[in-house]
C-alpha cells in the first residue's frame, strides 16, 4: 500500500517527521518497507513551475519546436524541445521547467540514470533549459511527452514545493484489511500520534428520476453477497480525470485511464471500497422492455464470459457472478466482463459498490488464476458498511469530474447488516497477557482512538463494541493486541518467567541421534544435509537391472516445483551418491555422512512413518594428498566397516554380525548386511561399477552404507557398568594359523573366543597374509592373544593350556594348521 | 718423584685437551688413571721413598689424582653434551613444515547452528520435542486457526501430497498442537526444531527446504513480557555483542498478540546496508501469545492458561551470524562451503 503523505494529511495532521512516523507505524504492525521521496533531487533554484508563452517551429528541424517559457525569471527562456504534445501555436500551458545545471533522470536511458542538464545547441539553436517529462522528474516511466500541470499552477514556484511529496510504502499483513486505504492508514496514524481523524463524509442528494426506477438489483445468493448497492449516473462525459487525482493515483501506483475508471480507483484507495462501473445501456433486462437488471448469483454449470483482460473464462457452480437479464457481466469481486465495460462511448453508468464473501472471492480468484486489486481487497474481508461510503463518495466525484447526472437515491440491497460484537475486557486480562498493568483509562483511550466503542458496563469491566471495519477483532485477546501494539511492545518490560518450571525431560532419541553425529564426526566424516525430495528415475539408479520402484509406494508431491523433486525419499543413498560425485568434482576425497528422515507410507495410516537413517559415503584415497601422508591406497570396504563398527560400538550396540550381501547396488563380494540377532541394521559395501556410472562417479572404489538409526537407538545401551581392571599382569602371545581361504574370519574368531574362555581378554587380528610360503587356497591369519585373570597372575602352564585348547579347536573344526 | 708427578700431570692435561670423543676419553683414563696407568705406576715407587717423605709425596699424588679425575669428569660431561647436541641436531626438523592432518570430521553448519540455538534454550529449561514433517492440513493449518482458503494461508506457500488433506509442513508450529495434546494439563517449555518445506522458487533468498526452531511455553502465569525476556536472553547469546533490538507488531493466525523481533543489523551495525535493506534492522524471529483458539485446540482452557510461542529460521539466523549471502549453499553441500564452519 503506497500512501502519499500529502494525501494522508487530508484526513489527519502529521505531527511527526516522516522517518519517525514510519517507525511508529512499523512498530505498530504496519511495516513501512520504504520511504520514497518524490522530487528529492529537484533543485529549488533550477526546477520550476513554468508557463509556455509561445511555441514556434524549429527553423532547421521538422520534429523539434522552440518553446518560450516563463519560469519566474525576469526574462523568459526559449528552449528546443521535441515533445509531441507541444505544438506550434500553443500557449499558456503550465509545465515543469528546468534550467542548466539541474539534476534530472535521463529520459532516454533505461531505468533511473541521473544526469545534469547542460546548455547546448540543438540543430543550430541555443537551448539552456528543458521542458520536462514525468520520467525526467522521476514521477513515472512516462516519456512520450512533457508533463502538463494544471492551469492554476503557480509560475516560478520551485517544483518541489508544488509537486514534491513523500510516499510511505507499507506492507500490510493479511489481517489488516481495515488499513488497505489512505483513510484506514490515517486512522492508525491518528491513534498512534494522538491526533484527530477527519474521515470524508460525502453527501449526494442526486437529481432526476430515482435510481430504483432505472434498474433492478437482486441478490440470489445472500450467503456470498452481504450487500449490493447500485448508483445510477447519467450523461457522464468520459475524459481525463483532474490533475490532482491523476497525481495521487500515480503516486499510489495506479495508472490514470479516464475519469470514470480513475474515480472508482481513487475511491477504492481513499476509503478501501472496490467499485465497478457498468455501461448501464448494455445491461439487459430480465424481460423484454423491463429495467436493466442485476442479479447476483452462483454460476450455472459451464457458464462463460470474457473478462476485461480479454480472456474467456468458464465458471464452476461455486463461483459468484454478477449477471444481468442475459447472463454474466462480471465475476463478483474479481473482474468485470468485457461486454458491459465502460468505454469512451459510454453515456450512462450503473456503479456497483458491493460486499462479497472473502473466502468465495479468494477461491474464485485462485481457481481462475485471476487476481486484481478488488479481489485482493475483498479476499481479506471488507466492511459491508464501506459500500455505502464508497458509493456516495464515487457518485459525488462522478458528478464533479465527469459531469454526470446522479439519480436520486441508491438501490441498496442489504439483507442482513452485521452485528457489532461486544466484548468484555478487564484491565486484569490485559495484564495477564501483556505482563504489564495498563490503566483502564489508557486502554479505553487506545481503543477509542481506533474506532472502538468503550463503555464501563460494570465496575472494572470495559464493554467494547467492535466497529464494523474491524472484522478481525472477535476476542478479548484481539483487543489486547490492539492495546499492545499502540502501547508499544518495546514499552513492555523484559521479564523472567515467574511461572513454575515444568518437570525437566530429556529427549533420549534426540540426544542419542546427536551422539551418533558426534561419533561419525569423530571418525573424520563431514556431515551433509540433502533434500528430502527426489524422483523415481534418480532412485532407480541404485538398482540397475531391477524394475524402477513403484511411484505409488512413495509420498508423492501433488504440486512439485519440478519433476526432479516430486516424491519424498525412502533412502539417503541416492542423495549421498550425488553428493559424493559433486564433492569429488572439487575435492580429492570425500568422507561424508548424513542423518535424516525417510518417509514410508504405511497401509491404514494417514501419515507416513518418518524413521531416521544414517548414511555414510567414502571415496578417494585413504589419506589426503599431503606430505607425510599416504594417498596411494583407496578408501575401501574395511575403512567403511571400521566406521560402522566404531559407530555401533560407541552407541553401545553389541553383537553385530556381518554377512555377505548380494545386491544390485553393490559390487559382488564386497558388500555386507549388518545385523544384531534377527534385527537387520542395514547394509554396507562398495558400490557396483554400474551404479557408479549412473551417478557419474569416478571409476574408483566408492563405499556406501545405510543403516536404520531407529534400530540402532533401540539397541543402544544407555548405561554401561564398569568392568573391573585386573591388578594382575596380562600375557600376550601370538598365534599364526593357516586356514582355507573360504573360512570366514568371523568363524576363526568365534572359535578362538570359545577356546580362550574367560582367561582370553582380547584377540586382535594383526596380519592377514597370502602369497609366498603359503599354499594356494590358504590364508595365514595372525592374532595377538591377551590372557589375564582377575584374581591371580597366570602361570606359563595355564596360558599354554588355554592356547593349546584354542589350537586344537581350530585344527578340529577348521582343519587349521599352526604356522611355525 | 714429585717432579715426575707434576710433569705427568701436565702431560695428561695437555693430552686431555686433545681428546675429542668418549672412546678416546676412556683410553686417556686407562692410560693415566687406570689400575695400571701412569699415576699408579708412579705411586708404586712410593714405597721406595723414605718414610718421612711419603706423606708429603702421597698428598701431592692424591691432589694430582683428584685434579686429573676432576678434569676427566669435566671433559666427559662436555663430550657427552656435545654428543647429545649432535644427535639432536641430526634429528632437528623444519618446524615450519605443515603438520600431518588428523582425520577431522565436521558437523554441517545448519546442525551446528541448531545445536547452538537448542543449547541456549536448554539453559532456560526448554526441552527438545520433534514432530512429523509430513503433516495433516488440520494440524498444519486448521487447528492453528487457519481455516481453508483463509487469507492467512497466503503467508505460506504449501507443498501438497497426492493424499487429500496431507501436506508437507510449512512451519514447525503444528508441533505446538501435538505437544499440547500430549502434555495437557502439565506446563510446557519446549523447542521444536526440524525441517520445513515451502513451495518457493529457489533463489539466493528462498529455499524450499529449511530448518525452523519453534518455541512453546504454556502455563498458568505466562506473559508477553516473559516472552520478551526469553527472546532478549536468546538474542544476546546467539548474536554476541548485540546491543539493540526491537519488537515490531505483526500478525500470525496462531498467536495473539503477535510481534516480530528485529536486532541491529549484524553486518553493518545499524548503519544501513544491502542485507538490512538500509533500515539498520534485521528480523530474526516471529512470536506472540498463543492464540486462545490454539490453546483450546491443544486442550488447555485459555481462561486459566496462557502461553507464548516463537519461530525462527535456522538458516536465516546462520546467514546473519556468519554473513552467508546465499541460502542455496546450505543444501548444495559444496565442501568449499562446509569446510569453512567448525
Amino acid at each position: 500500500m503506497r500512501v502519499p503523505i500529502s494525501w494522508l494529511k487530508e484526513y489527519v495532521d502529521v505531527v511527526l517527521p516522516v522517518e519517525e512516523l514510519a517507525d511508529r507505524l512499523t512498530l505498530a504492525g504496519l511495516e513501512v518497507e520504504r520511504i520514497e521521496r518524490i522530487g528529492d533531487f529537484w533543485d529549488r533554484d533550477k526546477v520550476f513551475v513554468g508557463e509556455v508563452l509561445e511555441v514556434r517551429p524549429h527553423p532547421n528541424a521538422d520534429r523539434l519546436v522552440l518553446a518560450t517559457v516563463n519560469y519566474g525569471a525576469p526574462v523568459p527562456m526559449t528552449v528546443v524541445t521535441g515533445a509531441p504534445n507541444l505544438k506550434p501555436g500553443m500557449k499558456g500551458v503550465k509545465v515543469a521547467f528546468a534550467i542548466a545545471g539541474a539534476r534530472l533522470i535521463d529520459g532516454h536511458a533505461e531505468g533511473r540514470q541521473m544526469m545534469t542538464l547542460k546548455p547546448g545547441r540543438i540543430r543550430g539553436i541555443e537551448s539552456a533549459g528543458m521542458v520536462l517529462s514525468e520520467k525526467e522528474l522521476g514521477i513515472s516511466e512516462e516519456h512520450e511527452g512533457i508533463m502538463e500541470l494544471p492551469p492554476d499552477a503557480p509560475v516560478g514556484t520551485p517544483l518541489v514545493d508544488y509537486l514534491g511529496d513523500t510516499i510511505l510504502d507499507i506492507e500490510l499483513t493479511p489481517n489488516l484489511a481495515h488499513a488497505l486505504s489512505v483513510t484506514g492508514i490515517a486512522r492508525e496514524v491518528a491513534a498512534l500520534t494522538g491526533q484527530a481523524l477527519r474521515l470524508p463524509a460525502p453527501r449526494e442528494e442526486g437529481t432526476g428520476a430515482p435510481a430504483e426506477a432505472q434498474a433492478t438489483v437482486e441478490i440470489a445468493d445472500p450467503d456470498l453477497c452481504a450487500r449490493y448497492i447500485a448508483a445510477i449516473i447519467r450523461d457522464v462525459e468520459i475524459g481525463p480525470s483532474p490533475f490532482w487525482m491523476q497525481r495521487r493515483l500515480t503516486m499510489a501506483g495506479m495508472r490514470p485511464i479516464n475519469n470514470v475508471v480513475d474515480i472508482t480507483n481513487y475511491v477504492m484507495l481513499e476509503v478501501g471500497q472496490p467499485l465497478h462501473a457498468f455501461d448501464l445501456d448494455l445491461l439487459r433486462p430480465k424481460q423484454p422492455g423491463g429495467l436493466p437488471a442485476i442479479i447476483v448469483r452462483r454460476a450455472r454449470p459451464g457458464e462463460r464470459m470474457i473478462t476485461l483482460d480479454g480472456v474467456e473464462r468458464t465458471f464452476d457452480e461455486q463461483m459468484l457472478l454478477i449477471t444481468d437479464g442475459g447472463g454474466p457481466v462480471a465475476v463478483a469481486g474479481v473482474m468485470g466482463g468485457q461486454e458491459s465495460e465502460v468505454t469512451s462511448e459510454t453515456r450512462n453508468i450503473l456503479l456497483e459498490a458491493a460486499n462479497f464473501d472473502y473466502l468465495s472471492v479468494r477461491r474464485t480468484s485462485q481457481m481462475l488464476k485471476l487476481s486484481s486489486e478488488a479481489a485482493t481487497r475483498f479476499g481479506r474481508g471488507l466492511d459491508p458498511e464501506l459500500a455505502l461510503l464508497g458509493a456516495v463518495r464515487a457518485t459525488q466525484l462522478l458528478r464533479e469530474h465527469a459531469h454526470g447526472q446522479v439519480a436520486r437515491g441508491l438501490i441498496d440491497v442489504y439483507p442482513a447488516p452485521p452485528e457489532r460484537p461486544v466484548i468484555d475486557l478487564t484491565p486484569q486480562e490485559v495484564e495477564r497477557l501483556l505482563g504489564v498493568a495498563v490503566p483502564a483509562e489508557r486502554i479505553q483511550a487506545i481503543l477509542e482512538s481506533l474506532g472502538f466503542g468503550v463503555a464501563a458496563a460494570r465496575p472494572g469491566v470495559l464493554q467494547v463494541t467492535v466497529p464494523t471495519h474491524r472484522r478481525d477483532v472477535r476476542l478479548a485477546a484481539d483487543l489486547v493486541e490492539e492495546v499492545g501494539r499502540i502501547y508499544g511492545y518495546d514499552n513492555l518490560p523484559d521479564t523472567l518467567m515467574a511461572d513454575e518450571l515444568p518437570p525437566q525431560r530429556r529427549n533420549l532419541p534426540y540426544l542419542l541421534t546427536e551422539r551418533a553425529r558426534d561419533i561419525l564426526v569423530g571418525c573424520g566424516l563431514q556431515e551433509v544435509i540433502t533434500y528430502s525430495m527426489t524422483n523415481i528415475e534418480s532412485v532407480a539408479r541404485l538398482t540397475p537391472g531391477a524394475p524402477p520402484p513403484d511411484p505409488a509406494s512413495f509420498v508423492r508431491i501433488a504440486n512439485p516445483l519440478s519433476q526432479e523433486r516430486n516424491i519424498m525419499r525412502q533412502t539417503l543413498a541416492d542423495a549421498m551418491l550425488q553428493t559424493l560425485a559433486s564433492t569429488l568434482r572439487v575435492a580429492g576425497r570425500a568422507l561424508l555422512f548424513e542423518i535424516g528422515r525417510v518417509y514410508l507410507p504405511r497401509p491404514g495410516q494417514v501419515l507416513p512413518d518418518e524413521p531416521q537413517r544414517v548414511c555414510i559415503g567414502l571415496a578417494g584415497p585413504r589419506g589426503p594428498r599431503a606430505w607425510g601422508c599416504d594417498p596411494s591406497q583407496p578408501l575401501d570396504f574395511f575403512d567403511l566397516k571400521g566406521i560402522v563398527e566404531a559407530l555401533l560400538e560407541r552407541m553401545g550396540v553389541r553383537g553385530a554380525a556381518y554377512e555377505p550381501l548380494t545386491s544390485p547396488t553393490y559390487q559382488p563380494g564386497r558388500a555386507a548386511t549388518v545385523r544384531v540377532g534377527e534385527q537387520v541394521l542395514g547394509s554396507l559395501g562398495e558400490v557396483s561399477p554400474a551404479v557408479r556410472d549412473a551417478y557419474d562417479l569416478p571409476p574408483a572404489r566408492t563405499c556406501l552404507a545405510e543403516l536404520d538409526l531407529e534400530a540402532i537407538l533401540a539397541l543402544a545401551a544407555q548405561i554401561r557398568q564398569m568392568e573391573p581392571i585386573s591388578r594382575f599382569p596380562a600375557v600376550t602371545q601370538d598365534l599364526a594359523i593357516l586356514v582355507d581361504e573360504a573360512v570366514p574370519a568371523a568363524r576363526v574368531y568365534e572359535l578362538i573366543r570359545q577356546g580362550g574362555g574367560e582367561l582370553l581378554r582380547q584377540a586382535v587380528l594383526f596380519d592377514v597374509y597370502r602369497g609366498e610360503q603359503i599354499p594356494a587356497g590358504k590364508v595365514s591369519l595372525a592374532y595377538a592373544l591377551t590372557y589375564q585373570a582377575p584374581d591371580r597372575t597366570l602361570t606359563d602352564e595355564e596360558v599354554a593350556r588355554v592356547q593349546g585348547r584354542i589350537v586344537r579347536l581350530l585344527e578340529q573344526k577348521l582343519g587349521a594348521t599352526l604356522r611355525g | 718423584m714429585q717432579d715426575q708427578l707434576k710433569s705427568m700431570e701436565a702431560e695428561a692435561l695437555a693430552r686431555l685437551d686433545a681428546v675429542q670423543d668418549l672412546a678416546a676419553l676412556e683410553d686417556w683414563r686407562t692410560e693415566y688413571l687406570g689400575r695400571r696407568g701412569r699415576l699408579a705406576q708412579i705411586m708404586r715407587g712410593l714405597g721406595a721413598l723414605p718414610a718421612e717423605e711419603r706423606p708429603a709425596v702421597g698428598q701431592v699424588a692424591n691432589q694430582v689424582k683428584a685434579r686429573l679425575e676432576a678434569a676427566y669428569e669435566e671433559r666427559r660431561v662436555a663430550l657427552e653434551e656435545e654428543a647429545k647436541a649432535r644427535a639432536f641436531r641430526a634429528e632437528a626438523v623444519d618446524v615450519t613444515l605443515p603438520g600431518r592432518p588428523p582425520a577431522l570430521g565436521r558437523l554441517h553448519i545448519a546442525t551446528q547452528n541448531l545445536r547452538e540455538i537448542s543449547s541456549i534454550f536448554a539453559q532456560m529449561g526448554f526441552e527438545v520435542y520433534e514432530t512429523p514433517e509430513v503433516e495433516t492440513d488440520e494440524m498444519n493449518f486448521q487447528l492453528l486457526n487457519i481455516p481453508p482458503h483463509h487469507p492467512a494461508r497466503d503467508m505460506w506457500s504449501t507443498f501438497y501430497t497426492d493424499r487429500e488433506g496431507v501436506v508437507l509442513r510449512t512451519h514447525t508450529s503444528p508441533g505446538q498442537i501435538r505437544l499440547m495434546r500430549e502434555r495437557y494439563p502439565a506446563e510446557i517449555r519446549a523447542i521444536l526444531p526440524g525441517k520445513i518445506y515451502r513451495y518457493e522458487q529457489v533463489s539466493a533468498r528462498y529455499e524450499y527446504q529449511l530448518h525452523q526452531v519453534e518455541g512453546l511455553a504454556v502455563g498458568r502465569n505466562i506473559h508477553m513480557s516473559d516472552l520478551k525476556g526469553v527472546l532478549v536472553a536468546f538474542a544476546q547469546q546467539m548474536f554476541q555483542g548485540t546491543r539493540r533490538w526491537r519488537f515490531r507488531g505483526s500478525y500470525f493466525p496462531f498467536t495473539e498478540p503477535s510481534f516480530e523481533m528485529d536486532i541491529e543489523c549484524v553486518l553493518c551495525g545499524g548503519g544501513g546496508c544491502r542485507v538490512c535493506k538500509y533500515s539498520g534492522w534485521v528480523e530474526i524471529l516471529g512470536a506472540g501469545m498463543v492464540h486462545p483458539v490454539v490453546l483450546q485446540n491443544g486442550g488447555y482452557d485459555p481462561a486459566a492458561y496462557s502461553g507464548f510461542a516463537f519461530g525462527m529460521g535456522n538458516e536465516r539466523i546462520a546467514m546473519l551470524k556468519y554473513a552467508i549471502d546465499d541460502i542455496r549453499y546450505f543444501f548444495a553441500n559444496d565442501p568449499r562451503f562446509l569446510a569453512q564452519f567448525g
